[in-house]
């Protein structure tokens, strides 16, 4: 087994910044630099993980304990401050199902968008095209626009795209409540079916139940720095007592 | 699945979110061509005229144009006014088409990043794709624009020579670059602070007059003297639009109307080297800046 995700002392501050225009910018720096003009936090603070590849890890913790930036980091859509991430193969995210989808375009475009935003070819989403129909069970409606769809269609066709695109890595960030109960089973027949096939899963819910049925391996964040790495119900049961 | 992990076993760990800049976004041809084509496709939606927009608005704009400089301001040769440009027509909206493909490009090209910030913000991907989409997108519309322009040269008696076909070429290729050049450089800034959407606003009703589009490069001339005309002649915009009146124009006419000294040997390549010079820079403060879109959008 070899290392799929591995993050060495990262660190991530974020700046508040209150202001977006020039002109208070220019007036604070004229002035002498007088009072805060942003404040800092530090969302992760150190943060060490190395994650095997086919390993299924969620990250747990409370609001704002820095999970999901973690995440972000995974995927690349932040850099670190300081530290590093490197990641081996192609990681897709399921992060927030739907961005990228455009209410003005029919479902059959929408695959082909968002199939192209997560990183596939068109050769790739071609092939994949009645899989990812048929498994969002949108069936006659992919030519209709999305804007009328109801939320569950949408949802459903988000996700199935985004299963679809077969990375190494799958990162999963709250989005597991998609669609009816039977979809839901799916869902996770789906995830573990990749879990199975040695994909590395990365997930982020507030779902203990859920997430205890998926993953190995819980990671819980707090404040920024990790206080437990272990197994998952270890980690449900420390997450639980902090409350 | 074998050849998935296999492939995954030999690949190198590699640092997420570096990605390659403007060279990505070749890689990604397939991503901006759906990006162009759902920009064109939600641009006119739910209006009834649709695409017609693209040559109604240019139209009245000429239209305007033409009464007020032609003929009130009397920039259009006549009998009564044998100082004037001939077939001003033909001069002017050959500058306008240009003018207006630079000034929907840059405008989109600088709201592109703010715009598409909730796909930022979740997914990575080479974000150098929407500043590009943009100026693709209004290279698009310039088709129709263009379309009019010959068929208004050929009514005019066009008769080009392949030189300045090229060198029609050259001037939509210089603005092209120069629109992406800037497109990255306020289409980033914008995200910190929003001041760049309006500085750009005010850069292109400015952009519009410090080219010869309404009035003739003489003029210029006359006024500064030689060694501010050469400032003057250096904008990237002015050598596109005077491409434009040699390749679209001139040869509607009977060539004897004076074009700027040098502009072929000199001044179009001149252009090239600005534009590109204007593009290096906003790649560069793009990849400086996009670290952090993540969290400032």
């Amino acid at each position: 087994m070899s290392v799929a995700i591995e993050v060495q002392k990262l660190n991530k501050q974020f700046v508040l910044r209150h202001t977006r225009s020039l002109k208070e910018a220019i007036v604070w720096l004229v002035t002498g630099r007088k009072g805060d003009i942003s404040k800092k936090f530090h969302a992760l603070h150190n943060v060490d993980l190395e994650i095997q590849q086919g390993e299924t890890v969620a990250l747990l913790g409370l609001n704002g304990s820095g999970k999901s930036t973690l995440l972000k980091h995974i995927s690349g859509v932040m850099l670190p401050d300081s530290g590093s991430v490197r990641t081996r193969g192609r990681v897709a995210g399921l992060i927030e199902v739907g961005a990228g989808f455009h209410h003005d375009l029919s479902g059959r475009e929408n695959v082909y968008l968002n199939g192209a935003i997560l990183g596939m070819t068109e050769a790739q989403i071609d092939e994949q095209f009645d899989s990812i129909v048929e498994f969002s069970e949108i069936g006659e409606f992919i030519d209709t626009e999305v804007r009328f769809y109801s939320s569950g269609m949408y949802l459903r066709l988000a996700f199935s795209v985004a299963v679809h695109t077969d990375p190494e890595v799958f990162l999963v960030d709250e989005i597991l409540a998609v669609g009816d109960e039977p979809f839901q089973r799916k869902c996770l027949a789906r995830i573990k079916e990749l879990s199975a096939a040695g994909k590395t899963l990365v997930v982020v819910s507030h779902d203990l139940e859920l997430v205890s049925r998926i993953c190995d391996r819980g990671v819980v964040l707090k404040h920024g720095n990790i206080v437990f790495d272990g197994a998952i119900d270890a980690a449900v049961a420390q997450l639980r007592s902090q409350v | 699945m074998t050849t998935a992990s296999d492939f995954s076993e030999t690949a190198p760990l590699v640092r997420p979110g570096v990605g390659g800049g403007l060279a990505d976004v070749f890689r990604q041809r397939f991503l901006l061509k759906l990006l162009v084509r759902k920009e064109l496709q939600i641009r006119y939606k739910g209006s009834v005229l649709g695409l017609l927009w693209s040559y109604v608005k240019p139209g009245v704009q000429f239209l305007v144009f033409y009464i007020a400089l032609g003929v009130f301001l009397g920039l259009e040769k006549s009998a009564r006014n044998p100082d004037g440009l001939a077939n001003y027509a033909v001069y002017l909206f050959s500058g306008i088409v240009l003018i207006n493909f630079f000034t929907e490009a840059l405008s989109n090209a600088a709201r592109s990043i703010v715009g598409n910030g909730g796909l930022i913000k979740k997914i990575y991907l080479p974000r150098e794709l929407f500043p590009v989409a943009s100026v693709w997108v209004s290279a698009v519309h310039f088709i129709p624009q263009l379309i009019v322009l010959v068929v208004a040269c050929v009514f005019a008696g066009w008769h080009p020579s392949l030189l300045q076909l090229v060198a029609a070429i050259a001037g939509f290729v210089i603005v092209a670059m120069l629109a992406t050049g800037l497109g990255l450089l306020f289409g980033s800034a914008n995200v910190y602070f929003r001041d760049s959407e309006n500085i750009v606003d005010m850069l292109l009703m400015v952009a519009t007059w410090t080219s010869p589009i309404m009035y003739s490069w003489t003029m210029v001339q006359s006024k500064l003297g030689a060694s501010w005309y050469a400032v003057y002649q250096v904008n990237p915009i002015t050598i596109g639009v005077e491409a434009f009146h040699y390749a679209f124009w001139l040869p509607t006419t009977d060539e004897t109307a004076p074009m700027p000294p040098n502009l072929l040997p000199l001044w179009v390549p001149v252009g090239i080297v600005v534009s590109l010079a204007v593009l290096v820079l906003g790649q560069w403060v793009f990849r400086r800046l996009e670290g952090r879109f993540a969290q400032e959008l």
